[in-house]
């Protein structure tokens, strides 16, 4: 944590509410997001217990398995989420931006044009915390190798076809979401955490509705009010059968809730079902039809408990998307949102083009790109944050890596030479103390075209810089290009456009001892390891 | 696992038993001693765990009761993972142990699971583990599971008894094994998950190490890196036992535990001793709840607040997953209006500013705050510059 949100930390502490972080909001928000609240059944990893989803904040829909422990109630689960999930990812395919490029051609080596489709739009899911966002992942996981009807070798539980294609997208999102500034799937708590600081420790941030209470009085919380007592009202308070009054985000459910009401309720469903089954062997059809009643309670009773743990998270999000929606934008997101619909994009074409499920474990060649992606990425991030937003350019001053002040005076000077250029000296006026020592180049923000300049001189209070570029061609600078004393500048030590990191080969160029050719088929045991 | 104490009423311990009162002694499990290495300089919890105090019933008593708790489908399918381990006797432990020793796949080795007394006190099972464990240690080519064996560890000067899930004695040395429900998926588990449970394990280790010195009468070597060369050494990679992928298959997966146990040592040497808390604790301090005749506590809260005000605490966040009075040193943190309760590393980030109050009134000082100012407090005065100058320049204040 920096010394700036730890500032904003003790802020918040002293108001009892939560402090701006941000003065623009630095993810992209979808107009349309789906927002997804899952569940797991305790005990087994990544079995799925239940989901509230949808886009429409006024009708979440519940999905849930009425026995965790039945996998094929599992896969009726997963093939109903699927059935949701992918129409709403795959919506976004429809619609394209026709792009015109150029390739090598692999015969010839030489350029020809190209048109390439770029998705208009892409899919945003947003799950309450960081565990959702790895519930999905295993989801994910346990689900792109499942076999189907469609398999040359079904296997003994062939899943509806939507289920693996339903993994390989959780896969493809999850994944993604490990890219620094992405947003195709986002976790609130982390969202909100970026843009404000509570008066609690980032541990205790991670509960959503807790470091919510932080910005709105919790719903029953009596008096209202927000802050610490709020806060800790959401974590534990609890009715007189000692049930939380606000169920926690997930993926995981209160051990209480599991042992006085969720158990139970499974139990009372088991056994309605096994007085179906049993008058169905009898073939006794009044039995059989009273039984079904019998079940079609226990199973309503179930999706009453579910939907009453799951519902105020599913209001949590909103409300946090409420939060976030009264932000304005930060210039950079339409670029990396761009990002994230390439993304897309070429997941859409993979899948469309028959390719395999992602592998088990990614080979060499894969990881290290994937490495050097989240680098780029993260650099680029951090560079378009600080020139979008005063506050985060704040930390990089705080850090020394960059300088604002007012140019206090202008001095023309020009390079020797026959053709001499412009190399006017500013005087700026700072009370930041950049790591600048003489000959350091400084770049210049929100200089259009980009500018480069060199510390002549650091003394605290004053910074000289002398420009290098982006003047023009001739021998006077273009009008506007060198700032006037009284205008306010701002240098960065970091380069404005991020570097490119070296390029990886291309996999049939990379040496086997690195995961080049041949090509190992990945080997996929279908349906070996299902859950039991 | 569990922790208790010696029933012989040395002076210290008759005071811990009073500090505890009638109730029964609590006993401690592994992941709370690890739990005590991770926050050594809790005086608080040191000195309520040697008392065996219950801090589950204490945090209720004290109105702000601990969320802990485990799910009863966690619970039923731990248990059928752990019978299921023992039905094909155990061969999940024994073909990795004997794959790391060279030995063949197909010898056919017949295991000794003797009886360890599990009915037995504490004492009387740590003896008895100690002595299976010495004859198990002396016969190079028997194998030899000890399930659920007792073992004794010197904590801040008064003993504490573990128990680990099995111990495999073979060709003189022992290794430690964890059955865990986290899932080893792809070959990789998640390392928060294995960090915790190499914590716990090291615990066990430096117990089966001292257990080996006093068998050979020798002290504990210095260096926490050396292999111990004693009889019924125990190995530094213990196994772990964990469901393969999303099945209830096991599968082992060795972890090396040298780093977690040279910091286990090193956390636990720098405990203060038990004799020195007791000796530091006002007259008359108790923490007996006083129950009544039905069991419940009758003693005030205000009054049991006070008696744990008595101990000083070292409350950070992390106190709220890993000791049951989390919520309530929070509270007091809140109350005195300490960072910490921001988090851990705040405070060494404010320097020799203690509380919310003066953190924020430095800030304010802005430059003019004179030589007074330490480098803490006027670095944070020019963040507060900054933060105020990027707030007005983004239109939000
Ligand atoms: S919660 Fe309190 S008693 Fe427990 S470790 Fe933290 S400070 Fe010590």
């Amino acid at each position: 944590m920096s010394l700036l949100s730890t500032l904003a930390r003790l802020e918040a502490v002293r108001a009892q509410r939560a402090q701006p972080l941000a003065t623009v909001r630095h993810r992209h928000l979808s107009e349309r997001p789906m927002v997804l609240v899952p569940l797991a059944a305790a005990g087994e990893s990544g079995a799925p217990l239940a989901v509230l989803l949808g886009t429409d904040r006024e009708s979440p829909r519940l999905h849930f398995v009425p026995q965790p422990l039945n996998r094929t109630q599992r896969s009726e689960f997963l093939a109903a989420v699927a059935r949701e999930v992918v129409p709403y990812l795959a919506s976004f395919g429809d619609e394209v931006e026709l792009l015109e490029g150029s390739e090598k051609d692999p015969v010839s080596g030489e350029k020809v044009p190209v048109v390439r489709e770029l998705c208009a739009d892409a899919p945003q899911l947003i799950v309450p915390n960081a565990g959702g966002v790895s519930h999905l992942a295993l989801l994910g996981r346990s689900t792109r190798f499942r076999r189907t009807v469609e398999d040359p070798d079904p296997g003994e539980y062939p899943s509806p076809t939507e289920v693996p294609l339903l993994g390989r997208w959780l896969t493809h999102l999850t994944d993604r979401a490990q890219v620094p500034g992405s947003s195709m799937l986002l976790a609130m708590t982390g969202l909100l955490s970026r843009h404000w600081a509570t008066g609690q420790s980032n541990l205790e941030d991670q509960h959503l509705a807790a470091r919510l209470a932080w910005h709105l009085p919790p719903a029953g919380f009596e008096p209202p009010g927000t802050g610490a007592a709020a806060a800790e009202w959401v974590e534990s308070a609890r009715d007189g059968d000692g049930l939380l009054l606000h169920p926690p985000a997930g993926p995981a459910t209160d051990p209480k809730f599991d042992e006085r009401v969720l158990a139970p309720a499974i139990l009372r469903h088991d056994a309605a079902v096994a007085v179906r089954e049993r008058a169905e062997a009898a073939r006794d059809a009044a039995e059989v039809r009273r039984a079904a009643g019998l079940v079609e309670q226990a199973h309503a009773e179930l999706a009453r408990v579910l939907l009453s743990v799951t519902l105020p998270t599913w209001h949590d999000v909103w409300h946090g998307l409420d939060l976030l929606r009264a932000l304005p934008a930060a210039g950079h997101l339409p670029d990396r949102w761009e990002g994230d619909r390439w993304s897309f994009t070429m997941h859409r074409d993979r899948v469309a083009a028959g390719e395999p499920p992602q592998p088990r474990r990614d080979d060499a060649v894969t990881a290290a790109r994937k490495l050097a992606q989240r680098e780029r990425e993260q650099a680029r991030l951090e560079i378009q944050e600080a020139l979008d937003d005063p506050l985060a350019m704040a930390e990089r001053r705080l850090a020394g890596e960059a300088f604002a002040g007012e140019v206090v005076e202008v001095v023309p000077e020009w390079s020797a030479g026959r053709s001499p250029k412009p190399r006017p000296l500013l005087v700026v006026r700072t009370d930041d103390r950049p790591h600048a020592d003489p000959g350091r180049e400084v770049h210049r923000a929100h200089a259009e075209p980009a500018q480069r300049a060199e510390v002549v001189s650091a003394a605290p209070g004053e910074v000289v810089v002398r420009l290098l570029s982006g003047m023009g061609r001739r021998k006077d600078p273009e009008p506007g290009s060198v700032p006037e004393p009284g205008t306010a500048v701002v240098f960065t030590l970091f380069e404005l456009a991020p570097r490119q990191s070296a390029p990886l080969p291309e996999p049939a160029d990379t040496p086997w001892t690195h995961g080049g050719p041949p090509v190992a088929v990945e080997d996929v045991p279908v349906g070996a390891d299902e859950w039991e | 696992m569990n922790v208790s104490h010696l029933g012989q009423a040395s002076p210290p311990l008759r005071r811990l038993s009073e500090l505890r009162g009638p109730a029964p002694q609590r006993s401690l499990d592994a992941r709370a001693l690890a739990a005590l290495a991770a926050n050594p300089g809790c005086r608080r919890r040191a000195l309520l765990d040697a008392a065996g105090v219950d801090k589950t019933a204490l945090a209720q008593q004290l109105g702000r009761p601990a969320p802990f708790g485990q799910s009863p489908f966690a619970i039923r399918r731990g248990l059928q993972f752990e019978s299921r381990l023992k039905r094909d006797g155990y061969a999940v432990l024994l073909a990795p142990l004997r794959r790391r020793l060279g030995l063949p796949e197909d010898e056919v080795a017949s295991l000794a699971v003797p009886d360890l007394l599990p009915a037995a006190s504490p004492a009387v099972r740590a003896e008895r583990t100690a002595a299976v464990l010495a004859e198990a240690a002396a016969d190079p080519a028997g194998w030899t599971l000890l399930d659920h064996p007792m073992l004794r560890l010197e904590v801040a000067g008064s003993p504490a008894y573990l128990e680990p899930d099995a111990v495999v004695v073979h060709a003189g040395r022992c290794t430690v094994v964890e059955i865990k429900s986290f899932p080893v998926l792809d070959g990789s588990a998640d390392p928060a998950n294995v960090g915790a449970a190499a914590r716990q394990a090291a615990v066990y280790v430096l117990a089966l190490q001292e257990a080996a010195a006093r068998l050979a009468g020798r002290p504990l070597s210095a260096g926490p890196y050396a292999v111990q060369e004693l009889p019924g050494a125990p190995e530094l990679t213990v196994l772990l036992v964990c469901p393969k992928d999303f099945s209830s298959q096991p599968v082992a997966v060795p972890v090396d535990v040298r780093r977690e146990l040279a910091v286990t040592r090193r956390q636990l040497s720098r405990m203060t001793r038990i004799d020195q808390l007791l000796a530091a604790l006002p007259e008359g301090v108790t923490f007996d709840l006083a129950r009544d005749a039905s069991g419940a506590p009758t003693r005030p809260a205000g009054e049991l607040a006070a008696a744990v005000a008595a101990v000083p605490a070292a409350y950070a966040p992390e106190c709220i997953s890993t000791c049951e009075l989390g919520f309530h040193c929070r509270a007091q943190a809140r109350c005195a209006g300490g960072v910490e309760q921001l988090g851990r590393g705040v405070r060494g980030e404010l320097g020799s500013l203690r509380t919310v109050e003066e953190a924020l009134a430095a800030a304010e000082q802005g430059g003019g705050g004179g030589p007074e100012l330490d480098e803490a407090a006027e670095r944070l005065a020019y963040a507060a510059r900054l933060r105020a100058g990027a707030l007005a320049a983004g239109g939000v204040r």
